[in-house]
């Protein structure tokens, strides 16, 4: 499952020089407005950039944007945050204990192979159409890239340090705290990497199928008003959403992986 | 006279494999006392590291005994690669055993800055470990084994991985540094040049399963300097080192 065919780590877009990415935005954006004003579209198929814009204006006094961006954006923390916590402490389990990975592979495996999209709309069901249902969608779609990175990045802890910490009459608490948690940290964040980028997903998913708030649902409500321009705005919002919290890993990574990082 | 500080009676140490074990080290016995710089000579795979392993608490043996006096000693360990930290500064690396015993920062930097200089690491105290030479991450594993003040220095081939000439300029450090710090150390090496230049005592062990089959005090005055070694009586140890190993 490779989910980042590119490469684009954070490492890749600091390199990028600032004047090239405003320079592509720029292209896009002239594009943008040229196709809207000369192929005779409709703006209810494709509307104008500075119609966004207005829209965007309007759509924060009267369509309540901040609210719903603030709904989904929740969503996404609590699910990336206890769907973390969860498969943080479930991969301790299993990259220390033999015995409880044979017991847990089987269900780890069959929750790999559901594919979340398709049982969201069992969810709202279950759960209804309030946030709870799209935490829980969140939750269970990073779970599992994040266990893998999480066993994975234990397996990897060198036996030689764990016999120095042992040697040194190291306690459980202190080897987790000072050898395991770090030694495991660059792959956990490749994980929560991943893991925010799908939780973005999984949320206006939940959303779409069922919701009565968030920008899912704003979409939707949009959609049934060919209100194209406030769907323009409610992606938008969404991918502002995202790489914010693409810059939030990055910048954990920044903090804590210094020692990492080359020196050319 | 003194009593051991480190007694080893018949240990053995069967790991277990698909013919019904391998027998790593057989019924292995020796004394070592108070601030003595023991040197432990083998063939690789006489056991040599798994009884560090063994010293060091982190192996059960299988039979015999070890017993130190005064109760369960504080160790301090080198192995033949640096195993440092690769998040943590050559700073942070050496102070991480008084982290482990709650040391304050404070005191633990000013425990460090004495070895630091002892050990010749002035100027890298923020280094990163990937950008230390061999000899440099060596010299931090060593003052990381140092600073909390272990009973009982155990050394692994520590020198194993260095160029000639870097390994020669550690075995003058090691002295210097074994001397300044009166501590007891048993060190794993399979150069008898090095065991002569260390050492106060020489222990040989057998082929596998291994068992002290020879053992020899070193006589040469100390401090042991390079010409030493072209010395007749040096010959002459450096000879029955050879044929007790063969
Ligand atoms: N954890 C282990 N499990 C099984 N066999 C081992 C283990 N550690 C060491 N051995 C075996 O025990 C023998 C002695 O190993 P070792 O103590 O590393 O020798 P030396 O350090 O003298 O070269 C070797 O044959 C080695 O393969
Ligand atoms: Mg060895």
């Amino acid at each position: 499952m490779n989910l980042n065919p590119l490469r684009l780590s954070p490492q890749t877009l600091r390199r990028s020089r600032p004047w090239a990415v405003l320079l592509s935005l720029a292209a896009a954006f002239v594009t943008w407005e040229l196709v809207s004003r000369f192929s005779g579209l409709p703006a209810f198929i494709l509307p104008a950039p500075e119609q966004v814009a207005v829209r965007f204006w309007r759509a924060l006094r009267q369509d309540n944007l901040l609210l719903h961006t603030a709904v989904t954006l929740s969503e996404i923390l609590l699910g990336l945050l206890s769907g973390t916590l969860t498969a943080v402490g479930l991969g301790y389990a299993v990259a220390k204990s033999r015995l409880f990975e044979r017991l847990a592979a089987p269900y780890l495996v069959a929750s790999q192979a559901i594919p979340v999209v398709a049982i969201a709309p069992l969810l709202v069901i279950w759960f209804g159409p309030g946030m709870f249902s799209k935490v829980l969608i969140c939750a269970l779609i990073v779970f599992f890239p994040v266990l893998v990175n999480t066993v994975v990045g234990l397996r990897a802890v060198p036996r030689a340090l764990h016999d120095l910490m042992r040697s040194l009459r190291a306690r459980r608490g202190q080897i987790i705290r000072l050898l395991e948690v770090p030694a495991a940290l660059p792959v956990l964040l490749g994980g929560l990497r991943i893991g925010a980028t799908l939780s973005v997903i999984g949320a206006v998913v939940g959303e779409l199928v069922g919701a009565d708030r968030g920008l899912g649902f704003l979409i939707n409500t949009a959609r049934g008003l060919y209100d194209t321009a406030l769907v323009f705005v409610a992606v938008f919002t969404l991918i502002a959403l995202a790489l914010a919290l693409y810059a939030l890993v990055a910048g954990l990574e920044k903090k804590f992986l210094s020692w990492q990082e080359s020196h050319e | 006279m003194v009593p051991p500080i480190l007694t080893v009676r018949e240990l053995s140490v069967t790991f277990p494999d698909s013919n019904g074990g391998l027998d790593a080290l057989g019924s292995a016995s020796f004394e070592i006392y108070p601030q003595e710089f023991v040197c432990l000579l083998g063939p690789s795979g006489s056991g040599k590291s798994t009884l560090l392993r063994v010293l060091a608490g982190l192996l059960q043996p299988t039979g015999g005994e070890v017993v130190f006096a005064g109760g369960q000693p504080k160790i301090g360990m080198v192995f033949q690669q640096a195993n440092l930290m690769p998040w943590r500064t050559a700073l942070e690396n050496i102070t991480l055993p008084l982290e482990l015993e709650n040391v304050p920062p404070a005191e633990r930097r000013a425990r460090a800055q004495a070895l630091i200089e002892l050990v010749g690491l002035s100027g890298f105290e923020q280094a990163w470990p990937r950008d230390l030479s061999g000899g440099m991450a060596q010299r931090v594993a060593i003052a990381r084994a140092l600073i909390h003040d272990p009973d009982l220095l155990l050394l692994d081939e520590p020198f194993g991985s260095l160029d000639a000439l870097t390994r020669e300029r550690m075995w003058e450090e090691l002295s210097r540094i074994w001397q300044a710090r009166q501590k007891t150390v048993l060190m794993v090496t399979h150069s008898i040049g090095e065991s002569l230049f260390l050492a106060d005592r020489v222990l040989v062990l057998s082929q596998r399963p291994g068992r002290v089959k020879f053992e020899m005090k070193v006589d040469l005055p100390r401090p042991r300097a390079d010409e030493m070694r072209y010395t007749p009586h040096f010959s002459k140890l450096a000879k029955r080192l050879k044929e007790a190993i063969e």
